[in-house]
């Protein structure tokens, strides 16, 4: 298909693309490397000092840093769970024969749509708050005591709003898998003699086996970097119970003022992520033979 | 117009070489087949010719000009392509009119030659219509009309027939054997189907892994193939080989006959075997008959009342004995 | 299934499909209808659900003390901007790795994903300081720019993913009948990519739209595009549902309605091509 002029074209159109990629990685993240061997601070310009990996050790020691990597975690894996288990049933359920599913389909989209400022002020204020929200209207109704959601379960009450907010994507990919399917597969399988539940193990779950990695490696890069939904609810607290490494990061970078420790953890997502990606990219790779 | 010279062309992907160097002789009006099995470079070579492949050494020469580093456009030449490659959000009448419109021709000029390319093919009821509103042998014809429309030095085609069913396979093959007596234009034609290359070509270029095996009209492959490959590839159903004893006996290590040329008969002949299956076509018959020196296929014409398991004496036509000798090449 | 589903599990299905869908739908719905109370009606307890008295209060409100135009406006120049700046970059690059690949082409590839997955904690002090000192702080160019490298790697992903799917030989005829490089991607190309194009448009105008770390922490009242002007509303002064219920109607309704359009292009762009 190609000859050396098409070729040399072929590298000219690259360029742009592959040299702003390649200026948005390595100058901003070496900058941030070269910060976090400083000690600056914005409030006090002028008395940037080297002082090597000091504020990597005040970052790593921080309980702060513990307290924020088992949040992340949490999180990312909480959030992760609720999407593929309830991904994986809503697929199966949109994808049997009901009236309007074209209908259903769009009310179990529609969540990943709203700006996670939105969803995230809409939980906060008109379902959890516990005077005027709607769950705490439930509870008075049933003679219990409101929950106040976001000041005794921040964590997991943010867990619920992103959940809410991927759960469509979940499902909407592992749908697309689920019809992809051959339908002369589990036909063939029918006349072998396998039930629906031997179909459903053998069959259908290794299928989708490929659409769940790709679902969990995706979600999980996106939602190691959840903010919004932190900053508009709790704030990272009470204290430090929601704060996530994300949260913790923009905090001591824009909250504090202090460059060179925000640098510093900085990094140390950028590690974390880098080692989540190595996964995925080999996941993605795979996609590239077809 | 329209003579093609391969001189040495070598084309290697990588490490591989693909075509081992390579020279051939194309005349002007001639209509030439590149023939192989599927692998054997021939879709390649007609890429090079092309100039949509880059030779890695070697001199394509057209009408005595070298060719070798001219950009497709520039060689004036025209290519159907085995998928029609129509561009699907024209209609006929734009995409006849492309390669016009690429040479710069006025309106005026384009309709005309569009119009008349389109009697040619029978498809002026269709020049409103788009790709995909078109059966498969319009298609076809859409895209030899783009072809023709250019006035191309010669034609270029990658088994064309390749994605019709067989009875249009038939029709088309006919109406591009027209197009050449009518046009004169030289054409080079890709196929893997031994059938397409006798009927249509004046020349047969045989290739097997880059490499041409033989080249020459169809009846002089068929009389007198080269080697055990060419032998093997030209004629429907294959020639049969022996090997062993037999071969030996006429100083030989393979000889083959062909199924048309071994006669059958209940009673007596040269070689005694026993009918496996038998093919009735009413038109001929074929059978496929265990001997001693393996299983032998005969063609017979009209119907033959042999059927499985019927004894059967089978007589070669000597005049018609291939001889090869053990590096395969063709003896006498 | 070959077999018709019998009419009970189906009306079965059916129930539960709707429930759990009206379910998860619900805080939207819930956002819309609140939108036409009054504050009191949005904090009554009961709540009311449909009768009401609806008014569109909240609509005027927001619009007068807040200048929602100018907010959306900012969205749609920042999403919109975005976008066609990563298209202009990313299609001669898709262009050229789908139809001229190389040695390197799978590789820059997988380098362009792993960009994507730089968590934006790991740039967000270098960028600050930067737009700080170059005056892109509160810019709408700042955040377009920011964006634009955000969202490349998709945009370029998107786009090689149905380049691909154009079958090569019609370029190759293109060339044969004389198209030169600009001729083949004018008349041949961009006619049959543009509805991938187009889909990828969609896509990232909505990725762009949604986005809220860049446009959380590099506006401030100028250049605030919808999702920083939602995020003002956390901080409440007396009763506020009504409107804030307004403002986040306004403020996902357009792209809810591209949502439903973009499906197909989400399921492929977020996945870069890995189901589809």
């Amino acid at each position: 298909m190609a000859t050396q002029a098409s070729r040399f074209a072929g590298h000219l159109m690259i360029s742009p693309a592959m040299i702003l990629l390649l200026g948005w990685m390595i100058v901003p993240l070496a900058m941030t490397l070269y910060f976090s061997l400083l000690r600056y601070n914005l409030l006090q310009p002028g008395t940037e000092a080297y002082t090597g990996l000091t504020n990597y050790r005040y970052f790593l020691t921080d309980p702060a840093f513990l307290t924020a990597m088992r949040n992340t975690l949490a999180l990312v894996g909480g959030v992760l769970v609720i999407t593929v288990i309830g991904g994986t049933l809503l697929a199966l359920l949109l994808d049997q024969p009901i009236w309007g599913r074209g209908v259903v389909r769009v009310l179990v989209i529609a969540p990943f749509f709203v700006m996670p400022t939105v969803s995230a002020l809409v939980w906060k204020n008109m379902f959890m708050n516990p005077v005027n929200g709607l769950f705490a209207h439930a509870a008075k109704a049933l003679g219990l005591a409101p929950f106040d959601f976001l000041a005794q379960a921040p964590l997991a009450s943010i867990a619920l709003i992103v959940a809410w907010q991927w759960l469509p994507f979940a499902t909407l990919i592992l749908l697309t898998a689920l019809q992809s399917l051959d339908r002369d597969q589990i036909e063939a399988a029918e006349m072998d003699g396998a039930g629906p539940l031997a179909r459903f193990g053998w069959i259908v779950v290794p299928h989708l086996a490929r659409a769940v990695t790709v679902v969990i490696l995706i979600q999980t890069i996106f939602l190691l970097s959840t903010f919004a939904e932190i900053l508009v609810t709790t704030n990272g607290g009470p204290g430090t119970a929601s704060t996530t490494l994300t949260y913790l990061v923009y905090v001591q970078s824009l909250l504090q003022f202090d460059v060179g420790g925000g640098a510093a953890g900085g990094i140390v997502a950028v590690v974390l992520a880098n080692t989540v990606a190595i996964f995925l990219m080999r996941m993605i790779g795979k996609n590239l033979e077809g | 117009m329209g003579q093609i010279e391969l001189k040495g062309v070598t084309k290697r992907f990588g490490d591989a070489e693909v075509i081992p160097p390579l020279n051939l002789s194309i005349a002007e009006g001639e209509f030439v087949v590149f023939v192989g099995p599927s692998g054997c470079g021939k879709s390649t070579l007609l890429r090079l010719i092309a100039g949509l492949e880059d030779t890695s050494a070697g001199v394509i020469e057209i009408d005595g000009r070298d060719a070798t580093d001219l950009p497709p456009a520039r060689r004036g030449l025209a290519m159907v392509f085995q998928s029609y490659a129509l561009y699907p959000h024209m209609s006929v009448a734009r995409n006849i009119a492309f390669p016009l419109k690429m040479a710069g021709l006025d309106r005026v000029e384009i309709e005309r030659k569009v119009s008349a390319a389109a009697a040619v093919l029978n498809l002026t009821a269709y020049l409103d219509r788009k790709p995909g509103q078109l059966s498969g042998g319009q298609r076809q014809r859409v895209a030899i009309g783009r072809a023709i429309v250019r006035e191309p030095k010669a034609f270029l085609f990658d088994e064309p027939l390749s994605n019709l069913d067989a009875a249009l396979r038939v029709n088309m093959r006919l109406e591009i054997s027209e197009l050449h007596q009518s046009l004169k234009t030289t054409m080079v034609y890709v196929t893997h189907d031994q059938v397409e290359a006798m009927t249509m070509a004046d020349k047969i270029v045989v290739l097997q892994a880059g490499r041409i095996e033989q080249v020459g009209t169809p009846m002089q492959l068929y009389r007198t193939p080269a080697n055990l490959f060419v032998a093997g590839f030209i004629g429907s159903p294959k020639m049969n080989f022996i090997t062993g004893s037999e071969a030996a006996r006429h100083h030989a290590r393979t000889i083959g006959i062909r199924p048309e040329h071994l006669s059958i008969s209940r009673d007596a002949g040269l070689w005694q075997g026993r009918v496996g299956v038998s093919e009735h076509l009413g038109s001929d018959t074929f059978l496929h008959v265990a001997t001693d020196h393996g299983t032998l296929n005969v063609r017979a014409g009209g119907e033959v009342a042999l059927y499985h398991g019927d004894t059967a004496w089978l007589t070669p036509d000597l005049a018609q004995l291939h001889r090869f000798d053990e590096g395969g090449r063709a003896l006498q | 299934m070959a077999r018709s589903a019998s009419l009970r599990r189906k009306a079965l299905m059916t129930a539960i499909a709707w429930a759990i869908g009206l379910a998860i739908f619900f805080p939207i719905l819930w956002t819309i209808l609140t939108s036409f109370k009054s504050e009191g009606d949005a904090i009554a307890s009961p709540p009311r659900f449909l009768f009401f008295d609806w008014t569109l209060e909240n609509y005027q409100t927001v619009q007068e003390r807040s200048n929602y135009f100018r907010h959306f406006w900012n969205s749609v120049v920042i999403s919109l901007g975005s976008t066609l700046c990563a298209l202009g970059i990313a299609i001669p690059a898709a262009w050229a790795m789908a139809f001229v690949p190389g040695r390197w082409t799978k590789d820059i590839l997988m380098w362009m994903l792993s960009t994507k997955m730089m968590p934006a904690v790991g740039v967000l002090v270098p960028i600050y300081l930067i737009f700080r000192d170059t005056g892109l702080l509160d810019s709408r160019t700042g955040l377009v720019i920011v964006l634009t490298l955000m969202n490349l790697p998709i945009v370029v992903w998107m786009l090689y993913t149905y380049f691909k799917e154009i079958p090569g030989e019609i370029l190759e005829a293109a060339r044969m009948d004389g198209a030169g490089l600009r001729a083949e991607i004018l008349y041949v190309l961009t006619p049959m990519a543009i509805p991938g194009i187009a889909s990828t448009l969609l896509l990232n105008v909505i990725l762009a739209w949604n986005e809220a770390f860049w446009t959380l922490n590099l506006t401030a009242a100028k250049a605030a595009p919808l999702t920083a002007f939602i995020a003002s509303y956390s901080s409440p002064e007396g009763l506020f549902y009504a409107k804030l219920s307004a403002a986040s109607t306004l403020a996902i309704a357009p792209i809810l309605i591209l949502g439903w359009f973009s499906q197909k292009q989400l399921v492929r762009g977020l996945t870069f091509g890995a189901v589809k």
